[in-house]
């Protein structure tokens, strides 16, 4: 859920109570005035009959309201002894509704040439129900209208204030260090915002940082080990060929050598792919895909011969790509030679070049092999295996620089690799 | 045949001495810069093995010094960077060839026969062992006077040895020179194997006075009989 709907949902809850509390109050706060309003006009009225009544005593015998809204009755003094002024709510008859309504009336006492009178006076009131009824309506109305508006600025405004954070996160989504990407910092005045991009910022500086150290090291070391390595396998070499070695020690040496070896490679092998990764081929040509493949498989037809197997070349499409001569035999190189050496022998390698894509296919002792491990680093189905672990990693890297996709499927018990341009 | 020997580090240095000097060649060494221009202006060399990373400066001005002097001697450029810019500029100062270490005896050996011979002889002698003859240029194999067919690969199997006639040849290095490193398969070795049996029969049917001796099942010498 958005942040935005998260304290919208919470405003919408904690303003409905607060608007029906506030109801609550208003209804009787209003209700208080208006009976304070119009008992003061009863109070008001009673003042104005009795004065009218001292000049005209005819109008003190009236027991019906009529027109006039007050009764006048003469009592006893035994009634009126104690009485105070009363307000209270009652019903009458209303010929304009035809029915009974709510009415204040007020019920008072008052002295003339010694006699006593009762008076009753009546004011139409708000009916109450009806007023109760208007208030949930208005209060509904206002509920929807306050929503509808938060809505709106949460859509239109808080959208807007907004912004900068999801474009921030829309690029953190596709950033990737690996290709070097950039953030682009929008300006905000907004200090959340603001110091996110900051730290944000500060955050990806330092990663980049410590990714290109790492590089770089990588990079470093394999060049470093390069002499060292070279000076053991020369002296080993030297030692072999004097002649008074037993067969003894010259087969622990000979191990020794091919560990050394299997160090070179992969020394060799880690300085190639972080020279991938540190974009040191620059260097770009039309390469004649076929022509290449057709030079790289001329290196390996002996060893499949060996292994009594031949390699196929079908060409579908005479496909020319730009791409640094040295990595494209790289990529394919170590295709084929994947081919190779995991193909059945008695089988065969087959090469298809089409106009988008080659595809190498051989038929292998292993089934469908895994996918989500095969082209990472180091992966060797074989652990015991002198291979580095790195060939297959390598064409991944190669093909990922130029955006190629190198993929693997197992179709009709054949292996696929294929890369598609 | 005059070698010298431009490396800084010690271990390297003593390593492609004693190869070198197992082949008869006056060798000579400088461990520094200046060592080496100060000798490379008074002596003169059939071939210079030159380290690009010294201590006290870059092998490659020392090339562009030795082409300014006008001299004729053989330039391999020998670097722990295997990188492709030196190497272009290497080769484009007029290096005549560029070894990566690491690198195996029988890989320096080979480069070096091969540039001298194509300096020296223009390429047009034979390399000759016992009876047999081969031309690197033409690619002709003769053993007395009857030409034998070798295809592209047994012809560089056979060349490296002759290269390094009489000195441990090992099936890495054999493998790495003629097919390339990209075949460093264990099952690579039981096909070496194969090829320098057929290569056996070869010289054998064709009465060879040389042979393929293995050694320690690990390499091959060449020798003559």
């Amino acid at each position: 859920m958005k942040l935005l709907n998260y304290t919208t949902t919470y405003f919408s809850i904690l303003l409905l109570v607060l608007i029906s509390i506030w109801a609550v109050l208003f209804y009787y706060a209003m209700f208080d005035e208006i009976y304070d309003s119009l008992d003061d006009g009863l109070e008001n009225q009673k003042m104005l009959v009795m004065q009218y009544a001292a000049n005209n005593p005819a109008v003190l015998d009236k027991p019906k309201f009529n027109e006039s809204g007050y009764t006048i009755k003469k009592v006893p003094f035994s009634e009126i002894n104690n009485f105070k002024d009363q307000y209270r709510d009652t019903l009458m008859y209303m010929q304009n509704e035809e029915e009974f309504e709510p009415v204040r009336l007020l019920e008072s006492v008052f002295k003339q040439d010694d006699e006593y009178y009762k008076i009753k006076i009546v004011t139409s009131m708000v009916e109450e129900d009806d007023q109760l009824h208007n208030l949930l309506i208005y209060l509904i109305v206002l509920y929807v209208v306050l929503l509808l508006s938060i809505l709106l600025l949460n859509n239109v405004f808080l959208r807007n204030v907004w912004k900068p954070f999801y474009r921030l996160m829309a690029q953190l989504k596709t950033f990737n260090i690996e290709k070097d990407g950039n953030i682009e910092f929008q300006p905000t005045n907004i200090e959340e915002f603001s110091l996110l991009n900051t730290q944000v910022e500060k955050l990806l500086e330092k990663s980049k940082q410590r990714y290109n150290d790492q590089k770089q090291f990588i990079e470093n070391a394999a060049h470093e080990l390069q002499t060292p390595l070279a000076i053991t396998i020369n002296r080993i070499e030297l030692v072999l060929e004097e002649n008074d070695l037993k067969e003894q020690q010259a087969a622990k040496l000979v191990s020794a050598l091919e560990n050394l070896e299997r160090l070179t490679r992969l020394n060799k092998s880690l300085l190639l792919l972080s020279k991938i990764d540190n974009n040191q081929f620059t260097a770009q040509e039309p390469v004649s895909i076929p022509k290449l493949i057709q030079k790289c498989v001329a290196d390996f037809t002996d060893i499949a011969a060996h292994k009594n197997m031949a390699i196929n070349v079908s060409e579908h499409s005479h496909l020319v790509i730009d791409i640094n001569m040295d990595l494209a035999i790289v990529l394919f190189t170590n295709l084929i030679k994947n081919a190779v050496s995991h193909g059945k022998p008695g089988t065969k390698v087959s090469i298809e070049i089409d106009k988008t894509s080659v595809t190498v296919q051989n038929i292998s002792e292993a089934k469908t092999l895994d996918t989500e491990r095969l082209f990472s680093r180091f992966y060797k189905k074989d652990a015991s295996s002198s291979s580095t672990g790195l060939g297959l990693a390598i064409s991944k890297a190669i093909a990922e620089k130029y955006g190629y996709r190198l993929h693997y499927f197992y179709e009709r018990d054949i292996q696929h690799f294929k890369v598609t341009f | 045949m005059k070698i010298l020997i431009v490396e800084d580090e010690q271990d390297m240095l003593e390593n492609i001495q004693e190869s070198l000097e197992k082949e008869a060649y006056v060798v000579e060494t400088a461990s520094n810069y200046v060592q080496a221009r100060d000798k490379i202006g008074v002596y003169s060399y059939d071939c210079i093995l030159l380290d690009i990373g010294l201590p006290d400066g870059n092998g490659l001005d020392l090339l562009k010094e030795t082409k300014k002097l006008g001299l004729r001697d053989s330039v391999i450029i020998v670097s722990a960077k295997d990188a492709l810019d030196d190497k272009l500029q290497g080769l484009k100062l007029g290096a005549d060839d560029y070894l990566p270490k690491p690198f195996h005896m029988a890989e320096l050996n080979a480069r070096i026969k091969a540039i001298v011979r194509r300096n020296q002889f223009e390429g047009k002698s034979d390399v000759e062992m016992g009876n047999l003859a081969v031309n690197p240029e033409t690619r002709r194999v003769t053993i007395d006077t009857t030409e034998i067919d070798l295809n592209r690969k047994k012809f560089d199997v056979l060349l490296y040895l002759v290269s390094n006639k009489n000195r441990l040849v090992r099936k890495a290095a054999l493998a790495e020179h003629v097919w390339g490193d990209r075949i460093d398969q264990a099952d690579s070795f039981d096909f070496i194997y194969s090829q320098i049996k057929n290569l056996r029969k070869k010289l054998e049917t064709n009465n060879a006075d040389i042979t393929i001796k293995s050694v320690y099942e690990m390499g091959y010498k060449l020798e003559v009989v």
